[in-house]
């Protein structure tokens, strides 16, 4: 192990510059949040992931956002284990029948102030699962929804850009 | 005892099935066939349902997907569903068990002599009862657990919604003090229909949708289900598309071991593994994004080809990726293999016996840690990895260890298979036009695929109007999920993320 942490020393950080904000996310956030929330926050969110019917592509994107390249903590972004820590819910999929009463028990059990960002192209409208007999719909059809993050599945940097987004809308 | 030609000769053939044989059987000789899965002598790849009717179209059927280990044999065996009953095989075959509840669940098919009468996908949400069958009625909410008795026992629920980012299901541990006594899953949760969206679908969108059932295999599923249709409609795609999609799904495979290596080691918190290791995953997806458009490589693979090639540069890419990998990842092998505070959680937990591996026909690293020795690759075979070497490493222990061991040697053999493939790309198109109509009426085609997680089978029928009239995807998560449970038993509870680490199955490709 000695060698592989001299190693990392000599490297030198691997983590990647961060990208700019969304500009369409900071334009859809705009609308929702309002200035009391900002002041009691400051620049932290802590994020609670649900997955409520994805194929899982959008939760391989999500765990990239904690690898040592996209490092999503140094920006005061951080998941949290429980709903009653979060002050955000990233729900991805489209809704399932059979998730439809987790998701919202989940989102009771978030306190208030909250967000909820949906994430993906199924969680926008369905995707391509839209019309289907097990599906609700996208997170909307559900939730309050504050912020879309489009893409099948968003790539990391994607995903970062529109949290980055809720982050400098919120502080 | 009836071999698995005898029984197949016995039943009415099925023409236009390629390119295992399908035969329509009597209900005796479907029975004996359960018997034969039962003895250990063939393995059970699917068992689906199919409201397909006869002419009066009253009737569906039960179709299984069986290989013969004797002879390397696999074939599709139907049985017709006379008022929607058929012999169960979950009866005397235990694996067979929950494709049953799901096959009662979608079609209403009734599985006789099925102990368990519980419903499986259907959590009494979608409005109606037997979507993929004569839809009727609701189902029942309520849902018993196995029931667990004895002194100091507590049970312990979990999910579906978990603390990680991890899909949903539902776990009922019943534990006596910290040790485990049974764990019982619910699934289902994610069930997004996907088959019934199938039906009527364009070939074109029916690839898109396979791609789409479990987004780590998004690969895997779309080859299964891309060769299942081009076996249906005889059509041969070029020789550099067969050795393209071979080099992504090798990527894809790289990319999920490197994760799960990763993973497995952080749930025994031993984090370097998991930075070092998400680092290399990063290496491959990037590569891919860089070479063939996207990180997943969703919707490359279609029937016909693929939608991408591989241009000099990319494949100079792939080279350089290749060579990278194969200087950083030897000092995480050594790392592993030499922290003991590590080795002391991974070895001797969640042990799956062999015996246990074999009946459940248990494909990728949860069977080849438990000594079975089965690859899609190898065995039924596909191109072009008949014409590429390589070992398939399996070992016997079958604790969590040895998953992981699995893994680096299988990281091993994908980098020289992924050099081969680039050497040896044949030149020409990547992609034919799949015909949009035939004469003959429906053709059936089947496919097993070999992706990370194991063994992913498609069984598609395509209509005379080529849209898909039936396509089944059976995800190898279906014969590990069970497996878990057994591999569990005796472990404590805090070492149950480690071992659900090991299997890594899909929620969504079972749930489907």
């Amino acid at each position: 192990m000695r060698k592989l942490l001299f190693k990392s020393l000599v490297l030198g950080p691997l983590t990647e510059p961060a990208p700019a904000a969304s500009e369409e996310a900071l334009a859809e956030l705009a609308a929702r949040v309002n200035e009391v929330s900002r002041r009691r926050l400051g620049r932290s969110l802590s994020i609670r992931e649900v997955d409520a019917g994805s194929c899982n592509g959008c939760e391989l994107e999500i765990h990239a956002l904690n690898n040592i390249l996209y490092d999503l903590e140094r920006f005061g972004l951080r998941f949290v284990a429980s709903p009653r820590h979060a002050d955000v819910l990233l729900v991805t999929g489209p809704v399932t029948a059979n998730m439809r009463e987790a998701l919202e028990r989940t989102y009771r059990a978030t306190p208030d102030p909250k967000w909820v960002v949906a994430v993906g192209d199924c969680a926008r409208d369905g995707g391509v699962f839209s019309g289907s007999y097990a599906c609700v719909g996208g997170v909307s059809a559900v939730l309050p929804v504050d912020l879309h993050i489009p893409g099948c599945p968003p790539s990391p940097t994607a995903l970062l850009r529109g949290l980055i987004a809720l982050l400098e809308s919120t502080a | 005892m009836a071999a698995l030609n005898d029984i197949l000769s016995s039943g009415e053939p099925v023409p236009r099935h390629a390119p295992w044989p399908r035969a329509v059987v009597s209900r005796g000789a479907w029975q004996q066939a359960a018997g034969r899965l039962q003895a250990g002598e063939w393995s059970l790849l699917a068992l689906w349902g199919d409201a397909w009717g006869d002419a009066s179209g009253e009737r569906g059927f039960a179709h299984m997907a069986v290989l013969e280990a004797a002879t390397a044999q696999c074939a599709v065996l139907s049985v017709a569903c006379d008022g929607n009953r058929f012999p169960s095989v979950g009866r005397v075959h235990a694996p067979a068990i929950r494709l049953e509840r799901a096959m009662r669940d979608l079609l209403g098919l009734e599985p006789e002599g099925l102990e368990d009468a519980r419903p499986w996908l259907d959590h009494g949400r979608w409005g109606s009862a037997h979507p993929l069958g004569a839809a009727q009625g609701s189902s029942a909410r309520q849902y018993a657990f196995l029931p667990a008795e004895g002194h100091s026992l507590h049970q312990i629920p979990v999910g579906p919604v978990h603390a990680g980012i991890i899909e949903p299901g539902h776990f009922r541990f019943t534990a006596n003090g910290e040790t485990v006594v049974r764990l019982e899953e619910r699934l289902g949760y994610v069930h997004k229909g996907t088959e019934s969206l199938m039906a009527g679908a364009s070939l074109e969108h029916g690839a898109v949708l396979a791609g789409r059932v479990s987004g780590d295999s998004t690969v895997a599923f779309s080859l299964a289900f891309s060769r299942a249709a081009e076996a249906a409609l005889s059509v041969e795609p070029p020789p550099r598309a067969i050795w393209l999609r071979a080099l992504l799904a090798e990527l894809e495979r790289l990319a999920n071991h490197f994760g799960d290596i990763g993973a497995v080691c952080n749930d025994a918190a031993f984090s370097i593994m998991h930075a070092q290791c998400g680092w290399l995953r990063e290496q491959v997806l990037r590569v891919a994004e860089s070479g063939f458009g996207h990180r997943l490589m969703m919707d490359r693979v279609v029937p016909g080809g693929t939608l991408c090639d591989l241009s000099p540069g990319a494949a100079k890419a792939v080279l350089g990726l290749v060579a990278k990998l194969r200087t950083r990842f030897p000092d995480l092998v050594e790392l592993y293999e030499n922290t003991s505070s590590l080795k002391d959680r991974t070895v001797g937990t969640g042990v799956l016996s062999p015996a246990l591996a074999q009946r459940f026909a248990a494909g990728g690293y949860v069977g080849r840690a438990s000594g079975r020795t089965f690859d899609a690759r190898r065995t039924p075979g596909y191109a072009p990895y008949d014409s590429l070497s390589f070992e398939v490493p399996v070992v016997q222990a079958g604790d969590v260890n040895a998953r992981v061991w699995i893994r680096i040697g299988e990281v091993g053999q994908s980098l020289a298979i992924v050099e081969s493939i680039v050497a040896g790309l044949p030149a020409g198109a990547v992609r034919v036009e799949m015909p949009a109509s035939h004469a003959e009426g429906d053709r059936e085609g089947v496919a097993l695929v070999e992706g990370f997680r194991g063994d992913v089978l498609a069984w598609v029928r395509i209509g005379a109007d080529g849209r898909i009239q039936r396509c089944h995807l059976r995800d190898p998560s279906w014969f590990q999920w069970p497996l878990l449970e057994a591999a569990i038993e005796g472990n404590i509870v805090a070492d149950f993320p480690l071992c659900n680490k090991s299997f890594n199955c899909s929620y969504s490709g079972h749930d489907l």
